[in-house]
């Protein structure tokens, strides 16, 4: 308890990578109307880069709390984080948030995709948020590459879910990021588009070298990651 | 400018939604109201500018209440420009038909120097334009004394002691531009004719002119010349004098309309700051996910903040465009009033509109801005992290400031614009009162009401905001409208209905004192009551006290045109029974010091109070009496009343005109006819004729009036549709749940329908309760008849609102009531 489990599913140390998350004593508390709440308490690890890392916990261990500190969505009450030597709460919002443009990617469960944009749009508002000028050839090819070359402008709600997570995870790889974040990616699919869904994912992982983070619920879906962290009751174990 | 394309791209989506289309809409309204007005305002100002020297008549225009002396003649031949002169004067004219109240303007053979007359008749052929002016021993007259008096070219007409023969039938004259304002058709005769006449005589109320054109340089030295030499009762206009009569009166009637125009644009501001609420509810989650992928705060605020402008451009695109069309309505329902045609209008009141529209989208969206700028990032992974919402009052002050800063610019002087402001607030405070009394009231009523019913007054309750915004902004909108139709004319019927039967319904002015026993006696003659004739001598105001009066010393227009003008001073040994003393004391007919008595609101307006000495000059005669009483005058007994009156042995040694009043029965006209041709100095008024003018032009200027207000029906029914759409996503999934449960989709319907009717029974209460209170207030007030409850106004206002708004309402919320109720759940629940 009070520790961090980190295990290697094969039982050998990762060849030596740098660092590209680090976090450090990361705790978020909130008021409730009688007492504090620790959502996530004292969290204690690294990712090298290229892993890819399962957080693993049942409902409400806190496991996406732990991701949205991770990824800068949050702001802990104590603890540090670094993403790829940066310190992560050192900056301002805009600074963090110029470094997720920058450095990181997502996949989220519900997908979150502009019902305003196109699938082509939605891809592309990264890149063009991040200024770069061929936004619209990048992000169709990405498209290609998830297999959505024929729904380039259709909108969100004119597509299935698969087909929604497909373009979340085309939209994730489009800025090229080091770092991708997935939260429970599919939660919201049936077992066998999600399990398409998960192909590609790492299939794109892969190919990029990217270091994935992924909270999941579904330990086949862990396991196929390099490592584990489990939480537990807002306690990452070691 | 790297978010633009994504805020253009998410725009093609979002402006399909209802709140982007009510913005466009609410700006729509407000930039039609207000450039409507402009383009109005802005054609006649070109008219009065493009034409400025030939509706003077010349380039410079020397006027006079006595003939201008010879120096300004003089040295306008010094300087070598062209010169003509003009007399005007009321006087009545005959043919061989009747007779009728004229305005005589007397020409030299130079007139008019600038612009030419158009005349037409059965030998001139079609409207054409005419050589000069009349001959001597010829007339030109205006159309309606054609068949008035039976003036028809070739005809003779007797204009005082002079028979003249009509030469031509005048159909527009350079230096008049509003036709309404001379109380008489004209008759333009040649100078020569003038003595012959007879009727330029003591009290004549005359105005001489001298017209002044030429080489510009000289006209500017003439001008720079004679202005100092300027004596009272002179001035001089020239075509860059931006104040005369006629631009006044403009300027204050564009202020009143513009001031109408602005209630849409306020309640356009409701109806703005509902939408752009509801659309950064609806970007709420969109604006995190892009914070997610990056962006800055910066970034978020420009994406949303370029949407609204764009969606505002559209708006103020299509607003001015409509308001360009609407324009030309009004411009062609107030036809009547110019006797120019008006200029197309330029492009500054667009300019005008788009800064007005804007102004209010950056004043209105900038909270809802603010809102989407600080959504918390980690809302992408719990949608029930609150949104950190700015204060209302500090974020809308902006808005407010601005629409605040509008009211006052737009009344142009920082009084009215404070009265303006108040109006407004005081409108809508008043309004928003009673609304939420009636709204608690009728939810009360919940509990007796069944199914459907009951759910539709319980949601006016939970939404009372809402519902509150709704019933204000329409029932000011639907009271505006109830004010102009139906109040409006019951007042002057009622007022009109007020008078007693015998009330005078003609004045007799210029009987010279000769002519008394005369008069007196044709009265007897005909079996008519022998009227009571009141002296009366011109006059100027040249002291009070011992501080000199000139227009220079008094802030208060009116004040300054008071004692510009002569006074028509009388005097009377009693006190007339429509006259009641309110401070000092009548005279004594027995005391011999010289004493004056004040009617009370021209002792306020001048500052004259009782124990004053006031100091007159008549004809060159400087005298004074000191000040003992001040009176209220019963104006509306329409008999001849005077500002100032002496005490006997005053004013008599001075050269007097006597007025009456007299009750003529109708079908008699013949007795004006007779006494006209008896004394052809006496000109006679007809009041009837001359209300029935003015009724003319109070139905032509609230017709323009209504116009205007009809936009703040449009904003009001805009802030309806605002509302229903912020309210959308609730009636859907409520819908949605009902349905599950098995409401039929009459009861669904139902359950909409009382929402909305008792929004709208609600706005129309409102609307009737203000209508009838300022009835209430003008009547007993300002007209001083006791107010009667008229039912048709509530009864209207009722209806109006009921049935519009629960139209409008049910075609607003067909989505609530026909999505299938799965759908709705999964999407909104």
């Amino acid at each position: 308890m009070n520790a961090i489990r980190e295990t290697q599913d094969d039982g050998a140390l990762p060849a030596v990578q740098p660092v590209i998350v680090r976090a450090e004593g990361l705790t978020k508390q909130v008021s409730t109307p009688d007492h504090e709440l620790t959502i996530v308490r004292g969290a204690t690890f690294q990712v090298a880069a290229g892993e890819s890392v399962a957080i693993v916990g049942a409902s409400g261990s806190g496991k996406s709390t732990l991701l949205g500190l991770l990824a800068g969505l949050d702001v802990p009450t104590a603890g540090r984080v670094w993403i790829d030597g940066e310190e992560l709460f050192a900056q301002d919002e805009d600074g963090r948030a110029r470094l997720r443009g920058r450095l990181v990617g997502f996949v989220f469960q519900s997908f979150q995709l502009l019902p305003a944009l196109t699938a082509l749009e939605n891809v592309m508002l990264p890149l063009e948020l991040a200024g770069l000028a061929d936004a619209s050839a990048r992000a169709s090819r990405v498209l290609g590459q998830v297999g959505l070359a024929d729904r380039l402008g259709h909108y969100p709600r004119q597509l299935s879910g698969g087909e929604q997570q497909r373009v979340a995870v085309a939209r994730a790889f489009a800025t090229e990021p080091k770092l991708l974040f997935a939260d429970e990616p599919t939660g919201n699919l049936d077992s066998a588009t999600g399990a398409q869904v998960i192909e590609l994912l790492f299939a794109m992982n892969r190919e990029r070298g990217t270091t994935l983070v992924l909270v999941t619920h579904d330990e086949a879906l862990a396991r196929r990651c390099d490592r584990r962290i489990a939480i537990s009751a807002g306690v990452v174990e070691a | 400018m790297k978010n633009l394309p994504i805020a253009l791209r998410m725009l093609r989506r979002n402006a399909h939604a209802g709140e982007a289309r009510v913005l466009a809409a609410a700006l729509f309204v407000a930039v039609a109201a207000v450039t409507t007005v402009g383009f109005f305002a802005d054609r006649v100002r070109g008219a009065l500018d493009q034409q400025a020297n030939e509706l003077l008549g010349g380039d410079l225009v020397v006027i006079s209440d006595h003939p201008v002396p010879r120096p300004f003649v003089e040295r306008a031949a010094a300087e070598g420009l062209a010169t003509a002169s003009t007399t005007t004067f009321p006087s009545m004219v005959a043919g061989s038909a009747g007779t009728s109240l004229a305005e005589i303007k007397a020409v030299s053979r130079a007139f008019p120097l600038r612009g030419r007359l158009r005349v037409a008749g059965p030998a001139a052929g079609a409207d054409r334009e005419a050589e000069g002016s009349p001959a001597p021993g010829t007339v030109w007259v205006a159309g309606p004394l054609v068949s008035r008096i039976g003036a028809a070219e070739g005809q003779a007409i007797r204009v005082g002691n002079a028979t003249l023969a009509v030469a031509a039938v005048i159909t527009r004259e350079p230096d008049s531009v509003l036709d309404y304002f001379g109380i008489a058709p004209r008759v333009l005769m040649n100078e020569a004719d003038l003595a012959a006449t007879g009727l330029v005589q003591v009290g004549s109320r005359v105005t001489w002119r001298l017209l002044v054109a030429g080489d510009a340089k000289a006209v500017a030295r003439y001008d720079e010349a004679m202005r100092p030499l300027l004596a009272r009762g002179e001035r001089i206009e020239g075509v860059r004098d931006s104040r005369s009569e006629v631009r006044v009166s403009l300027e204050r009637a564009q202020r009143f309309l513009g001031l109408a125009s602005l209630l849409s644009v306020v309640l356009a501001s409701v109806a703005v700051a509902l939408a752009a609420r509801r659309f950064s509810i609806r970007q709420t989650d969109g604006a995190a996910m892009m914070r997610c992928l990056g962006a800055a705060q910066a970034d978020i605020f420009a994406i949303n903040a370029w949407q609204f402008v764009l969606l505002a451009a559209a708006g103020c695109a299509a607003g001015t465009a409509a308001g360009y069309g609407a324009q030309a309505v009004l411009a062609q329902w107030l036809t009547g009033f110019f006797s120019v045609a008006l200029p197309a209008p330029g492009w500054r009141p667009a300019v005008q509109g788009a800064v007005i529209g804007m102004v209010l989208v950056l004043g209105f969206t900038l909270p809802p801005l603010l809102r989407l700028r600080n959504v918390p990032t980690l809302r992408v992974l719990r949608s029930d992290v609150a949104v950190a919402e700015p204060s209302s009052l500090v974020a809308y002050a902006l808005g407010l400031g601005t629409l605040s800063a509008l009211i006052v610019w737009q009344a142009g002087d920082l009084r009215l614009g404070a009265m303006s402001l108040g109006g407004f607030a005081a409108a809508l405070g008043v309004a928003a009162a009673a609304g939420y009394a009636l709204i608690r009231g009728l939810a009360r009523l919940r509990a007796g009401a069944s199914g459907p019913w009951r759910y539709g007054l319980a949601n006016l309750r939970r939404r009372t905001g809402s519902s509150l915004v709704q019933v204000m902004a329409l029932g000011v909108g639907i009271m505006a409208m109830l004010l102009l139709t139906l109040v409006r004319t019951d007042l002057i019927v009622k007022w009109q209905k007020s008078m007693p039967a015998d009330m005078p319904n003609r004045f007799a002015i210029n009987i010279q004192g000769d002519q008394l026993p005369l008069v007196k006696a044709y009265f007897a003659e005909l079996g008519l009551a022998t009227p009571d004739l009141y002296p009366m001598v011109r006059g100027r105001l040249v002291a009070i006290g011992d501080r000199p009066v000139s227009p220079a010393s008094y802030e208060d227009q009116r004040a300054r045109r008071l004692v510009e003008r002569e006074f028509n001073l009388s005097w009377a040994r009693d006190l007339r029974p429509d006259n009641r003393i309110v401070a000092g004391a009548w005279w004594n007919p027995r005391a011999d010091d010289p004493q004056f008595s004040v009617e009370e609101g021209i002792a306020k307006t001048l500052s004259i109070r009782v124990g004053d000495t006031l100091a007159w000059d008549v004809g060159g005669t400087r005298f004074s009496a000191r000040v003992t009483s001040l009176r209220k005058v019963e104006w509306d007994s329409f008999k001849a009343n005077f500002f100032v009156i002496a005490s006997p042995g005053l004013l008599e040694r001075h050269p007097a005109s006597w007025i009456t009043s007299f009750h003529l029965p109708s079908g008699r006209e013949e007795v004006v006819n007779r006494l006209v041709e008896r004394f052809p100095n006496v000109s006679v008024i007809d009041l009837t004729a001359i209300m029935g003018q003015v009724k003319r032009i109070s139905d032509q200027v609230s017709r323009a009036v209504e116009f205007v207000f009809l936009f703040a029906i449009a904003a009001g029914l805009v802030v309806l549709f605002a509302a229903i759409t912020s309210t959308q996503d609730e009636r859907v999934f409520e819908g949605a749940v009902m349905r599950t449960l098995g409401a039929s989709r009459r009861q669904m319907v139902l359950t909409q329908l009382s929402e909305f009717l008792a929004i709208g029974l609600l706005a129309g209460m409102v609307a009737a309760a203000g209508a009838v209170g300022l009835a209430l207030v003008l009547s007993e007030r300002v007209l001083g008849v006791p107010y009667e409850f008229n039912w048709v106004v509530p009864v209207a206002g009722l209806l109006a609102g009921g049935a519009g708004v629960a139209i409008a309402g049910l075609l607003g919320t067909r989505r609530a009531v026909d999505s299938p109720p799965l759908a709705a759940i999964r999407a909104l629940g």
